[in-house]
Order: structure tokens, then C-alpha cells, then sequence
């Protein structure tokens, strides 16, 4: 009984199954074989040690500093923008987080792109600050356009994870800590900020792991002018041509991320934030 | 009488247009029970929040220890709140959770220390200090939410209904540990509940409640015994309300009949309101009683026979240790003493008798 119980329990997870096994487990042993071997089919490990070289580290750095930069901005945004949220009564609310999921009601290059025309040299940004009589800007092509673009299309990533976990603290629970002489200074580090640790690692973890990856924001907010990690590994599988070394720097890039998310579990004690 | 401790003056209070509280006015003494008792939406928690500096007063002030402390905030007031669903933190351990208080403070760590083995031994949870409080069942999280309070030496307690999520059994426990620890303690206690059973077991005054006013207050026995109106008499208790008719001076008219009664100074055939407790409704055989009727319900209590005595158009309720079978012709007879007769309701603000839960 119990056994059959077990067996109609696997069955229904079995579409699932056939979809990870075929779309997850093998593409990544498939990296895994790429990524050890060279193009005779020999073991090597060079496509990993390959990252040491200078132009391939910067790239990653960069790639690092930019992902960490946008991730920050964006909890800096979220967080302020999610606690007046939890402070308002119930009919605005559901509006203003209907405003910030609409823009990914729209196609995610067609955004990016969008910021592209608006930045540009002659574009509506500086076409608006030149009437005004003040200097233009030049961020399109450089680090700033990508951080701005990384920040732009991953923002509701964050708000959404931040916004829910303080949305499910139990106003007494504030109310409380109050009551207990904490004053407002206090009540938010002792009390709200940790328990809103699972939404900040949720978003964390959902906004730096896409932004570290990412290879469309700089290229088209990057000209081609800066590369970043996700670049170098597109243009080896594309232009390149040489899936060995793409599929090393990715495997490289992998532990980065799991190095990233077991250093963020380790804060997430709930075990509420495993988004990935 | 002891020293007036807080003062409620003329506080009046509405949310989204609706009046919850109109000119309230309430005087709280020192190391009283104190239960603001009625039906929901009544204002008795609006109260509490009040008094806790959760809600500010529209109007009207809050005198605490001699001071005004209307626009205090919370963490300045010096009582302390137990909330409904015990809202501890979850994300300490239950040492942490009482200690809260104390290290905002600025406390040492050995009064700390000494001060949470006092108020885990007090709410008998020795040794639980290491625990999460999502590991303890909500009898014990309420302990600990009340232990957590009391550390911080308090002049009063508040208590937003706290027994209301726990079963049966354990409220009637924890009714006898609030009146230990309020005993031990020597503080005010102000405690919100609708029920009137628990409101009439720990109280030493009784504040009830109804659409924003307060209807009446005093000593659970004076309000069983005495409600001042209709609304009072049917929601503490069963009782028999019935409209008379007060012909002079301890005598009234029910029903028809005329029963002697022991209030004056209504006047002469004034319409009055009459409360009849159940327990105090004796049958008899048909010719002995005031009135006859037909019994028409008997269930059997434990305690007692519940009946239902069809007289004259109304539908008694008789609370009585002795079974008259369905059927039986009986009459009804109730001693003067505890025929309870009251002034009909003014106004319409006061018409109160209109139960929602």
C-alpha cells in the first residue's frame, strides 16, 4: 500500500522529471564534458585556468563590481519603496506594485533597447537637457549605462521578494517591540530588518545571479566597448566558435554562483530565499 | 479606594468616518482588574490601543500616573501590552523575547539574567529559555508573551483579548493564572474580552461595552445582579428581559399580571424594562404561580434543567433543578427580590439591544 502510494507520488512528478532531466541535467553535463575536455576530446583542465589570463579576469571582475553595484542600488531603492508600501492602507498598495511589475509586461530587449535611444549621443535625454541649456550626458557605451540597465529591467526582482517578506510581518509583532520601549531606530534593526532577511536574500540572490550573467544589457547599453564576463562566454559558443572554452568559463562562473548563494544562505536561517 | 491611576477624558474616536468611541469617559485605580467587556466592534479594544498609544484620540485626553500622555508614543508610556495573538518575535528564542525589553534598557546582563529566570518560573516555563517560540504550543507562546511583558516592571498590564485563540480548557487554566499572577504582581490589569464568563471570573470591575458608550460599570456581582439597562442583562448571562409597566412603588406589571417588586421611585405607570434571570424563575403548580404557561422545551444541562415556559405570549427561559416534563401546565412565580426593573433606553444612541456575535 504504502509502496503504491510512493509509486503514484513519483508518477506525478514524472513530467517534471523528463523536463529537468532533458532541458537541466544533461545541457549541464554537456558544459560539464565541453568545458574538461579540448577539441581532441582530451582532459584538460585549461579551459578553466583560462579565466587567470588578464583580459578574461577583468572581465569577470567587472562583470563582479557592476552585478554587485546594480544588486545594491536596487535594494536601496526596494527596501525604502517596500516599507512606505507596508505603511499604506490596502487600495494603494496593490497599485503601486501593478506599477512596478508593468514594465515587464513588455519584451525585455524592446526595454533595453528603449534605454539605448534615450541615452544616446543625439537622444531624447540629452535632446531634453540641451533645451534646458545644461551639459549632456555621456554614459551610453560605458559601465554606467550597464549598471543603469541591469538596475532598470532586475528592479522588480527585488521588490517584489522585499516587499512580500515585509508585507508578512504581523503589525503586533511591531507593535510590540514599541510597546517594549524600543523606539523607532531600534524597532527597525532589531526587529523588522531581521525578519525581513529571507526577502533581501530572495531578491539578492535574483537580481545579482541574472545581472552577473547577463550579456544582452552590455551589449546593447555597452556598444561592444565594455565586456563583461557573460560577453566573453556568448562570443566563444557564437563568433568564436569554441564551445570548450565557453563551456569552462562557465563552469568557472557556476562556482562563483554557488559560492554567492552559500554565502547567503548561511544569513537565510528561515530557509525562505532558496529563489534559485 | 485605591489611587486613580489612569484617566480617560471625554474620548471620542472614528475610523473612516464611523464613530467607535463618543465621549468616553473611564477612571481606572491602582491594582485593579479591569475588563472592558461587550460585543465586537464595540470599542473596547479601540480602548486598549488607546491607552497602549496605538491609536491616537480624536479628541479628548489620556491622564496616566497624574500626567497627560495623549501624545506619548508607545515607548515612552510606562505599561505594557499583551497582544491577542501573542505577536512574540520570531526570530529570537524565548530568553531574547523577554529580554527585549530589558536590553533596550540598557540593563546588565546579570539582572537580565536573574529577571528572565524570575518571569519563566513565574509563568511556569523554567527551562525554555533556548527555545524558538514557533516550538511552543500557543498556550505556552501567551506565557511567555505575558512573562516577556511583566520583566519590564510595568505600572500596567494590557491584555487585547489573550485567551481568545486557546481551547476551552486551557482559557479556563490561564483565567486562574492571571488572577495568581495579577495577586503577585500588585499591578493593574486592564483586559479586553467578549466573554462575559471570563470577564465576570477575573474582574474587579467590569467595564461593559456597546456601540462606543459605556453601558455600565462596577463589581461583576453588581453587574449580574443589577444591569442598569437590557443590553447589560442580555449579554452578561441568560436572562428573561420583558417589557412591564411600573403601576407604583414596588409593583410592577408583566405580562398582565401584577408582581410585587423592591424598587422605587419610577413612578406611577411608567413603561420600564424588567430582567428575570433564568435561576430565578420558579415553577410551580398552575394555581400557586403569578402566571401560567405550557412547558414547551427541556434539555437536560448537568447542572440544572433548562426550560422553556410558553406564558402569555413570551417564551421564559427557567434555569431549575427540578424537571417539568413538556406539556406540563405550570405557573410562574419569581420572589420580589429578583424581579430587576430598569429605565427603558432614551434615546436612540442608547437603544443598545442589539447583540452582533
Amino acid at each position: 500500500m504504502k509502496i503504491k502510494k510512493n509509486l503514484s507520488k513519483t508518477l506525478l512528478a514524472g513530467p517534471y522529471l523528463v523536463w529537468m532531466i532533458a532541458f537541466t541535467i544533461i545541457p549541464l553535463c554537456m558544459v560539464g564534458v565541453y568545458g574538461l575536455t579540448d577539441r581532441t576530446g582530451v582532459f584538460t583542465m585549461d579551459n578553466l585556468t583560462l579565466l587567470a589570463q588578464r583580459g578574461y579576469m577583468k572581465a569577470l571582475l567587472l562583470s563582479l563590481g557592476l552585478s554587485l553595484l546594480s544588486t545594491v542600488i536596487c535594494l536601496a531603492l526596494s527596501y525604502p519603496l517596500a516599507m512606505i508600501l507596508r505603511s499604506r492602507g490596502n487600495g494603494r498598495k496593490g497599485f503601486m506594485v501593478f506599477l512596478f511589475i508593468l514594465p515587464m509586461w513588455m519584451n525585455f530587449l524592446l526595454r533595453t533597447l528603449a534605454w539605448r535611444t534615450l541615452l544616446e549621443k543625439n537622444g531624447v535625454i540629452n535632446a531634453l537637457l540641451d533645451l534646458m541649456g545644461l551639459p549632456s550626458l555621456q554614459i551610453i557605451n560605458t559601465p554606467a549605462a550597464i549598471v543603469l540597465g541591469m538596475v532598470y529591467n532586475f528592479l522588480p526582482f527585488m521588490i517584489l521578494p522585499v516587499y512580500n517578506c515585509l508585507m508578512k510581518i504581523d503589525n503586533d509583532v511591531i507593535n510590540a517591540a514599541k510597546d517594549l520601549g524600543a523606539n523607532a531606530f531600534q524597532t527597525f534593526f532589531r526587529v523588522i530588518l531581521p525578519l525581513s532577511v529571507p526577502g533581501i536574500i530572495s531578491g539578492v540572490t535574483m537580481v545579482f545571479i541574472p545581472a552577473l550573467t547577463t550579456f544582452v544589457i552590455s551589449d546593447l547599453l555597452g556598444g561592444g566597448k565594455v565586456l563583461l564576463i557573460g560577453n566573453i562566454i556568448e562570443q566563444k559558443f557564437t563568433t568564436a566558435n569554441n564551445w570548450h572554452v565557453g563551456s569552462g568559463l562557465s563552469l568557472v562562473l557556476m562556482i562563483f554562483i554557488l559560492i554567492s548563494m552559500a554565502v547567503l544562505n548561511k544569513y537565510d536561517k528561515n530557509g525562505e530565499g532558496n529563489a534559485f | 479606594m485605591s489611587n486613580t491611576l489612569i484617566d480617560l477624558v471625554h474620548i471620542t474616536k472614528s475610523f473612516d468616518g464611523q464613530l467607535v468611541l463618543d465621549d468616553l469617559n473611564l477612571t481606572i485605580h491602582e491594582n485593579e482588574f479591569v475588563t472592558l467587556l461587550g460585543p465586537s466592534g464595540c470599542g473596547k479594544t479601540t480602548t486598549l490601543r488607546i491607552i497602549g498609544g496605538f491609536e491616537a484620540p480624536d479628541q479628548g485626553q489620556v491622564i496616566f500616573d497624574g500626567a497627560d500622555i495623549t501624545s506619548l508614543p508607545p515607548y515612552k508610556r510606562e505599561l505594557n501590552t499583551v497582544f491577542q495573538k501573542y505577536a512574540l518575535f520570531p526570530h529570537m528564542n524565548i530568553s531574547d523575547n523577554i529580554a527585549f525589553g530589558l536590553k533596550i534598557k540598557n540593563k546588565s546582563k546579570s539582572y537580565i539574567q536573574d529577571k528572565i529566570q524570575y518571569a519563566l518560573k513565574l509563568v511556569n516555563l523554567d527551562g525554555y529559555g533556548r527555545r524558538m517560540p514557533d516550538s511552543l504550543s500557543g498556550g505556552q507562546q501567551q506565557r511567555i508573551a505575558i512573562a516577556r511583558a511583566i520583566v519590564n516592571e510595568p505600572k500596567v498590564l494590557l491584555l487585547d483579548e489573550p485567551l481568545g485563540a486557546l481551547d476551552l480548557k486551557l482559557r479556563q487554566d490561564m483565567q486562574y493564572e492571571l488572577i495568581r499572577l495579577k495577586n503577585e504582581l500588585g499591578i493593574t490589569f486592564i483586559y479586553v474580552t467578549h466573554d462575559q464568563e471570563e470577564a465576570l471570573t477575573m474582574s474587579d470591575q467590569i467595564v461593559v461595552m456597546n456601540q462606543g458608550y459605556i453601558q455600565q460599570m462596577g463589581s461583576p456581582e453588581k453587574i449580574y445582579n443589577e444591569p442598569e439597562n437590557a443590553f447589560v442583562a442580555d449579554f452578561i448571562g441568560d436572562s428573561n428581559i420583558l417589557d412591564g409597566l411600573m403601576l407604583e412603588d414596588k409593583l410592577v406589571q408583566i405580562l398582565g399580571a401584577k408582581f410585587p417588586c423592591v424598587d422605587v421611585g419610577f413612578g406611577r405607570n411608567k413603561p420600564v424594562d424588567v430582567v428575570i434571570r433564568p435561576e430565578d424563575v420558579e415553577l410551580t403548580a398552575p394555581e400557586e404561580g403569578g402566571l401560567t404557561g405550557v412547558v414547551s422545551h427541556m434539555i437536560f444541562k448537568g447542572v440544572h434543567y433548562e426550560m422553556e415556559v410558553q406564558a402569555c405570549g413570551f417564551e421564559w427561559l427557567v434555569h431549575s433543578t427540578r424537571m417539568w416534563p413538556v406539556g406540563t401546565q405550570v405557573g410562574i412565580r419569581v420572589d420580589p427580590f429578583n424581579i430587576q426593573i430598569m429605565n427603558k433606553p432614551e434615546s436612540e444612541d442608547e437603544e443598545a439591544v442589539h447583540i452582533e456575535d
